[in-house]
């Protein structure tokens, strides 16, 4: 039987409750007879021979490009990036695509007899991955082949040395970039398109950049002019990258870009009913669900939250393509909005959403405020493309705990942003001119970036940035549950309950307001008419 | 005279100390502390005036010696019974002279300069005394005058929780500006404190700052920083930060010159992200900066707060002790290995700035009037409400509240009669 799409459900008195996430545990929720709740597509079928498909999209590859064999030779300098720990949610289980796809290539350029190897995790100023994640990723045969030898590097975006400047676009924006994978005679990105901003141009230009060429877009102004992310053409993000992409192409250096989409299988089978529409639960759905919730609601918060960073997705390659890098990504995109589009008839005054454990910047950490914020408002808001879900003035609600809770290993800029910047200011343009740059330059950020898992020192503000659509369009962000103090500092609205929101939100969308749930995940993106 | 009277009495001192375990201020109901009618003070000789209180204020040190919880260095420096209280704005009984010389007449208001100097005690002027250095004093246990380092620990002078007199020498009066309100004279003592706190130590345009502690002192030093720049030309320095735990704390720190507020837990990650220091130890934890502020002020006093103000103060810089601190036990590696200075600031007396040797009392006259420090007066009690005002003063930051004061009945008449 074929998967079924997305789709969006009307409820009437006979609608069970929804799951809603709550950060580290989920619950029921009676929405307002009414509501519209959209649902996922269920996940496309794996591809039954991945390998076989891989190794056919190296050696067929998409555009302008030749194999992938025919393009390695001995005593070449060959540099493979892949995407770093931020992808894909949550982390699949092993096999990881990154594994298959790297091994695939190695496979070929051994058989070229290309002895001059380095693989590079495209961190840009995320954190450095652990020894654990880069395993997972890499699988152990990749990873002891490269490691103790010094040819598994991760990207360094604040040495100079391990820098190139390559030239500013006819907007003025500066490209730099990892030198060994610039000076490299063929660099080979392997990506993975969870969603479709993923990939692309986007890649490289971003995965591989310092500070110096990430401000020019990663700031209030092109975050709100990109409407959304999820859309290319709407995109000023992805118009950017695209300049900054091309540039990086002219200047000669010559990128085989390979892309993947995964299905949207999230869940493990003792998870599934978490990826399942809840009148479709059976007695065993539901006996997993009272028996799961209830453990993490009395689980101690680590114990929850090891439970769930635990969860490894039984995601599988749905599609990849190899070759030229606009090529390549058009075909991507066609299959992503396959398999996350669903069609959405007219926005809503309120849209809720309950907000899950995980984020692209908390694996295996923590969800922490700002990251609510960006997850609820940078991510889940701007998975559309036409309108967003919600109309301008409208109202989000978000489920979570949002407790001022920080990863001091990973987030250590976050906390100081959190005390030293939120306390001052919400408005993102007014945080970039006046705080981002002592954040940015700050020694102490850098060294912990540089030689310990911290995320840069910027990183927060970016998280900001994100939502700054968001935040620009919504009359008001309601959080339900949330300490309301942090809550408060952010900027939102605490209430303890959906009613408690819902009355808030009259205040701003008028008494009898439409109301849409985003079921999410699995993920998928609202094509709105 | 009807007075709140602290005896020599062991076991209610044992019962303060267990009943102050439940907060400051907790041990005025079962301690040595008694409000009763007494023998008023003696008059000590003609270069002493009786002053009656108009209001009198109640102290972290008061707190600490009515809880049981004061250092026991201080025992050979009081004696008993003495009336406490030596925040004092009142009324000149008789004519007389004041600290400079100048004569008043009887129905003068007065703050008093509390501390007992050689002047005072009728010996031969120590140096420091000297120098105007009175709160170095050496000679509190000698002279006609029975120990005690300050009136209101004295058992010849009497205190200002009473209904009056205490007896005021020559030395310790200065005539409050009539421009002042009651609340901004009685502020006098504790500024005059922050005052020369904020000069322990010459300041630079390079210097950051960190102040732990926002109560009656931590509020005065900011302010005293930031007065001393405007009105006396001392230096700006590049950043005074704050670690204030409640909200009204961090309201009046940043409207008296803060440049940075934050809750005290999170005030070393401030000063790290200001001087843009590094951390030793757990990288993550900031256990220690590597660098950190130039001067810290400690207005607490605590273990904790020396400790934290170890921490985040930068090799070769300066600690300035300026809340009361007891016995404590502190891991001093870090103050030997980062060769920091940790100094002392207690009272004041005369205060050279600019070159120009001011009396700490006058300045800190100008001081409150320009900064409308009789705002930091939040509750007037009687005497006979005294446990409500300990309690009171004991919870302070928690009850929105920075200055806790006793009004005597003179107070109440006086401003009956104004009404």
């Amino acid at each position: 039987m074929s998967p079924r799409p997305g789709f969006v459900l009307e409820t009437d008195r006979s609608t069970p409750p929804t799951l809603m996430w709550n950060g580290e545990s989920f619950g029921l929720q009676q929405l307002p007879t009414g509501s519209r709740i959209i649902y996922a597509p269920e996940p496309f079928d794996a591809l039954k021979d991945p390998e076989g498909a891989i190794r056919h999209a190296l050696e067929h590859p998409t555009g302008e490009s030749e194999p992938l064999s025919a393009l390695l030779s001995a005593g070449m300098k060959l540099t493979i990036c892949f995407d770093d720990i931020s992808l894909p949610l949550p982390p699949m289980a092993a096999p990881d695509i990154r594994q298959m796809v790297i091994e695939a290539v190695l496979d070929q350029a051994a058989i070229a007899g290309v002895d001059d190897v380095v693989l590079i995790a495209a961190l840009a100023l995320h954190r450095r991955m652990t020894e654990p994640e880069l395993r997972h990723a890499l699988g152990h045969r990749v990873y002891d082949a490269f490691a103790p030898n010094g040819q598994l590097l991760q990207h360094d975006a604040e040495n100079p040395e391990e820098l190139l400047f390559i030239g500013e676009t006819a907007q003025g924006e500066e490209v730099e970039i990892n030198k060994r994978a610039a000076e490299s005679d063929l660099l080979i990105y392997v990506n993975i398109n969870l969603v479709a901003m993923d990939g692309g141009h986007k890649s490289v230009a971003t995965g591989l950049a310092s500070y110096r060429s990430l401000r020019h877009h990663h700031n209030p102004k092109t975050m709100t002019h990109s409407k959304s992310f999820m859309h290319a053409p709407a995109s000023a993000l992805h118009s950017a990258n695209w300049r900054m992409g091309k540039l990086i192409k002219d200047s000669g250096i010559k990128i085989f870009q390979i892309e993947t989409t995964l299905n949207t299988d999230t869940f493990p089978s003792n998870f599934s009913f978490l990826q399942k529409r809840e009148w479709e639960w059976s007695l065993r759905d539901r006996a997993a669900f009272a028996a799961t919730s209830t453990a993490l609601d009395l689980a101690p918060s680590k114990m929850a939250r090891n439970i769930l960073q635990g969860i490894k997705a039984p995601h599988a390659l749905r599609s990849v393509y190899a070759g030229e890098v606009e090529a390549v990504h058009e075909k991507i995109l066609e299959d992503v909005w396959a398999q996350q589009g669903v069609s959405v008839e007219g926005q809503t005054d309120i849209v809720t959403m309950g907000l899950p454990y995980i984020s692209p910047y908390n694996v295996n950490s923590i969800l922490n405020p700002i990251l609510v914020a960006c997850l609820g408002l940078g991510y889940f808001f701007n998975m559309y493309r036409g309108k967003p879900v919600v109309r301008e003035g409208g109202v989000a609600i978000m489920f979570h705990p949002t407790k001022p809770e920080f990863h001091p290993g990973h987030h250590p800029s976050y906390i100081d942003f959190f005390e030293q910047v939120l306390t001052q200011t919400t408005d993102p343009e007014v945080m970039h001119q006046q705080f981002e740059e002592a954040f940015a330059t700050d020694p102490w950020y850098i060294h912990l970036y540089r030689t310990g898992h911290a995320y840069h020192g910027v990183h927060p503000f970016y998280m900001w940035y994100w939502c700054s659509h968001a935040m620009e369009h919504l009359g008001r962000v309601i959080i339900v549950g949330g300490d309301p103090k942090t809550v408060r500092r952010m900027g939102f609205h605490p209430a303890s309950t959906l009613d408690d929101a819902l009355e808030m939100a009259k205040d701003v969308v008028g008494p009898s307001p439409s109301l849409t749930h985003l079921h999410n995940p699995p993920l998928f993106m609202a094509d709105v008419s | 005279m009807k007075a709140l009277r602290m005896e020599r009495r062991p076991t209610r001192f044992v019962a303060a100390y267990l009943a102050s375990a439940l907060g400051a201020g907790r041990g005025a109901g079962v301690g040595p502390l008694r409000l009763g009618d007494g023998p008023a003070p003696q008059d000590l000789g003609a270069t002493w005036i009786p002053v009656t209180p108009l209001l009198a204020g109640i102290c972290g040190s008061d707190l600490a010696t009515v809880d049981g919880r004061a250092s026991r260095s201080f025992e050979s420096i009081v004696s008993f019974p003495f009336v406490p209280g030596h925040e004092i704005v009142g009324i000149a009984e008789r004519d007389g002279t004041d600290a400079k010389g100048q004569a008043f007449s009887a129905g003068t208001r007065i703050a008093i300069q509390p501390v007992l100097g050689c002047a005072a005690r009728g010996v031969a002027l120590c140096d420091t005394c000297s120098q105007g250095q009175v709160g170095r004093c050496g000679n509190l246990v000698h002279g006609h005058l029975r120990p005690g380092l300050q009136t209101g620990y004295c058992a010849d002078t009497g205190g200002g929780w009473s209904e009056g007199p205490v007896m005021a020498h020559a030395s310790q009066i200065f005539v409050v500006p009539e421009a002042l309100s009651d609340d901004e004279a009685v502020m006098a003592e504790p500024m005059a404190c922050a005052l020369h706190a904020a000069l322990r130590s010459p300041l630079s345009e390079d210097d950051t700052i960190a102040v732990i502690g926002a109560g009656t002192l931590g509020l005065g030093v900011v302010a005293a920083i930031d007065f001393l720049h405007h009105e006396h030309g001392t230096m700006k320095p590049r950043r005074v930060i704050v670690g204030a735990r409640y909200s009204h704390q961090r309201s009046l720190a940043v409207s008296l010159g803060a440049d940075e507020v934050v809750e005290p837990k999170q005030l070393s990650r401030a000063v790290r992200s200001a001087t843009r220091s590094g951390s030793i130890g757990s990288s993550e934890q900031l256990t220690e900066l590597a660098g950190g502020a130039t001067i810290t002020f400690d207005c607490v006093g605590s273990g904790e707060s020396i400790a934290e103000a170890l921490r985040i103060t930068a090799p070769g810089g300066r600690i300035i002790l300026v809340g009361m601190p007891a016995k404590a036990s502190i891991d001093l590696a870090p103050l030997w290995r980062r060769e920091i200075e940790l100094i002392g600031a207690y009272a004041y007396g005369v205060e050279s700035i600019q070159g120009q040797a001011v009396a700490t009392f006058d300045l800190a006259f100008s001081f409150i009037a320009a900064k409308q420090l009789g705002a930091l007066v939040s509750a007037h009690y009687p005497l006979e409400r005294f446990e409500e005002a300990l309690a009171h003063a004991g919870q302070a930051g928690s009850r929105g509240a920075t200055k806790i004061v006793f009004e005597s009945s003179r107070s109440f008449k006086h401003r009956k009669d104004d009404q």
